[in-house]
């Protein structure tokens, strides 16, 4: 700091918890709904202290659902929302780890144009390309599947370019050093290279796991079996046309579940989701 | 750059580059070529009879008021919502900046919203603001407001600027304090021996330096409003009431899928296509000019 001014400290400590009291008051609502009964809610003002059926209410949404989403128990979304996270998390990472590696450590014809068809990629987002990509999928009988939820989103080049800058800065000495012991590439690869990598596949796996587990338009297109909805696409499902119907606390209890698994990844590997967030945007 | 030092020549790299290389062509160049196809196609109502028409849907799009509209409805909401979320990340960053006491704890419970999904802020905000039993919405009319989202489109636009500014809030936030921690501190200590105080030294060193990641902070969180808070409009008023909050992807969409105007929504993804790739240009023409600066 450069002088003492209480009072402007003061202000920035008020600013501060004021902009984080606004940052959380929607997620305290959503608590407190959660913990409420429908009646309580249907009339409002809703009280600001949580109430009593915490334990029924999650209990209802993991287990039983709500009839507008067909009943489709919100464990089960939760299972399909980690497993179409997970398979979007470690294909990106496979699939761009071995792709940066010949990119960066092999000369072959068409070099150049792999690396071009995959840079194409980082251009447009899935929510552009919706429709024939829809089609594509359709066409190859993927509709309702986890390979159908998570394989069209890995084709991306972020992760690829993230790995090929990282290859860039590994001393050519540890090629040189592998080489003269008699490692072959693949060995190279799996001993020196996949160990030096490890903070940079960490820090992506926190921003694809929440990129994959936030997936909301193109989980809705492709789940028509309620068996296979995310939980982040059947919270809208349970929201009734005509809004009283909806069971508020239920949804709510839904809503918690959805945000806890990104979240707590963010605060736990807070310092990984700074490093991949910053690389990923270079 | 490239590296001096490579493996022998061997099929190897074409088997490493296989699976990525399957991938991008099946599910997106093969959907891409469907698109920029397809958005010179007019299909017949029932599906029946596909004719090639050039560019006729592009002249339709770009004659019909109702595009037109929907360009302006973007425009207006990519431009609120970074407004507001720049200003607001801002503000915090320059207060975190300077606390010495807590500020890691205040960063910590500053970024977690950018882990909420789009769609789930849409329910948390639709939640508070639901005309019949939303608590602010409550409040609201208690002082006098008539606040009701689903027939008023002013209210509408609002309520979905606010949900998206608020997820976008902890990414800008994280950036920008990035970019004030990377200005020299001797810079602002110059200036207040020169006797500058806080707001003076705030508007002429710290706002101009921090130009650069301001501009990025720019282009990203326009790149965010264009696209992905489609889950904050459909789950919080599906474009309506009226068209008062569709947005170009939104109608990408809603003509596709539930319209089932596939060309008219082909050539409404080209379009999109155009603007990204444009902003994605701006974007690294930005990048390389800040690298020599």
């Amino acid at each position: 700091m450069v002088e003492n001014r209480g009072w402007l400290t003061l202000l920035s400590h008020a600013i501060l918890l004021l902009g984080i009291a606004v940052l959380v008051f929607p997620i305290y609502v959503t608590f407190v709904a959660s913990t409420s009964q429908m009646r309580d809610i249907i009339q409002p003002p809703l009280p600001l202290v949580p109430g009593s059926h915490l334990i029924e209410n999650y209990t209802a949404a993991l287990t039983r659902g709500v009839a507008q989403a067909a009943g489709s128990p919100v464990a089960l979304m939760l299972w399909n929302s980690l497993v179409m996270a997970l398979a979007i998390t470690f294909g990106k990472i496979a699939i761009s780890l071995l792709s940066a590696f010949a990119v960066v450590y092999f000369r072959f014809p068409l070099r150049m144009l792999c690396f071009w068809t995959i840079f194409v990629t980082l251009m447009l987002p899935v929510e552009v390309r919706i429709v024939p990509t829809y089609e594509v999928v359709a066409r190859l009988g993927m509709l309702n599947s986890y390979a159908g939820l998570s394989v069209p989103l890995i084709a991306s080049a972020t992760a690829t370019f993230l790995f090929r800058q990282f290859f860039l800065t590994v001393p050519d000495e540890l090629l040189e050093a592998a080489r003269m012991d008699g490692a072959g590439p693949l060995r190279f690869f799996k001993d020196i290279l996949l160990p030096l990598s490890r903070t940079n596949i960490a820090a992506l796996f926190v921003i694809l796991f929440i990129y994959g587990w936030n997936q909301y338009l193109w989980p809705l297109l492709v789940t028509t079996d309620p068996s296979m909805n995310t939980i982040v696409m059947g919270i809208t499902q349970m929201i009734a046309p005509s809004e009283d119907q909806t069971n508020w606390p239920v949804v709510m209890a839904t809503a918690m579940l959805a945000m806890m698994p990104p979240v707590f990844v963010v605060v736990v590997m807070q310092r990984l989701f700074v490093k991949g967030l910053v690389e990923t945007e270079k | 750059m490239e590296k001096r030092v490579v493996f022998s020549p061997s099929p190897l790299p074409y088997l490493l580059v296989l699976p990525q290389l399957v991938i991008t062509a099946v599910f997106f160049l093969w959907p891409a070529s469907q698109a920029l196809y397809q958005s010179l196609l007019i299909q017949n109502p029932f599906g029946l009879t596909t004719e090639f028409v050039w560019f006729e849907n592009f002249a339709y799009l770009f004659s019909d008021p109702l595009y037109l509209q929907t360009f302006w409805t973007t425009a207006y909401f990519s431009a609120a919502v970074a407004a507001l979320s720049l200003g607001l990340a801002l503000l915090l960053a320059v207060m975190a900046d300077r606390v010495v006491k807590g500020a890691a704890g205040y960063k910590t419970l500053l970024i977690w919203p950018y882990a909420v999904a789009p769609a789930i802020a849409g329910v948390l905000w639709l939640f508070l603001f639901n005309p019949s039993i939303g608590l602010v919405a409550y409040y609201l009319k208690a002082i006098g407001y008539d606040w009701n989202h689903v027939l008023n489109g002013g209210q509408a636009m609002f309520l979905v600027v606010i949900a998206a500014a608020w997820k976008q809030v902890s990414y800008n936030f994280l950036f920008f304090l990035a970019g004030l921690q990377a200005i020299p501190k001797s810079l602002i200590e110059a200036a207040a021996i020169d006797g500058a105080g806080p707001v003076r030294r705030f508007w002429t060193i710290v706002f101009p330096l921090l130009s650069p990641t301001t501009f990025f902070l720019l282009v990203v969180n326009i790149v965010y409003a264009f696209f992905e808070t489609f889950g904050i409009i459909h789950t919080i008023t599906k474009g309506g009431p009226g068209k008062a909050t569709e947005i170009l992807v939104y109608k990408v969409y809603a003509d596709g899928f539930v319209g089932q105007d596939l060309g008219s929504s082909a050539a409404q993804s080209v379009i999109l296509m155009v603007i990204v790739i444009s902003l994605t240009v701006i974007q690294f023409r930005f990048i390389e000019r800040n690298v020599h600066y």
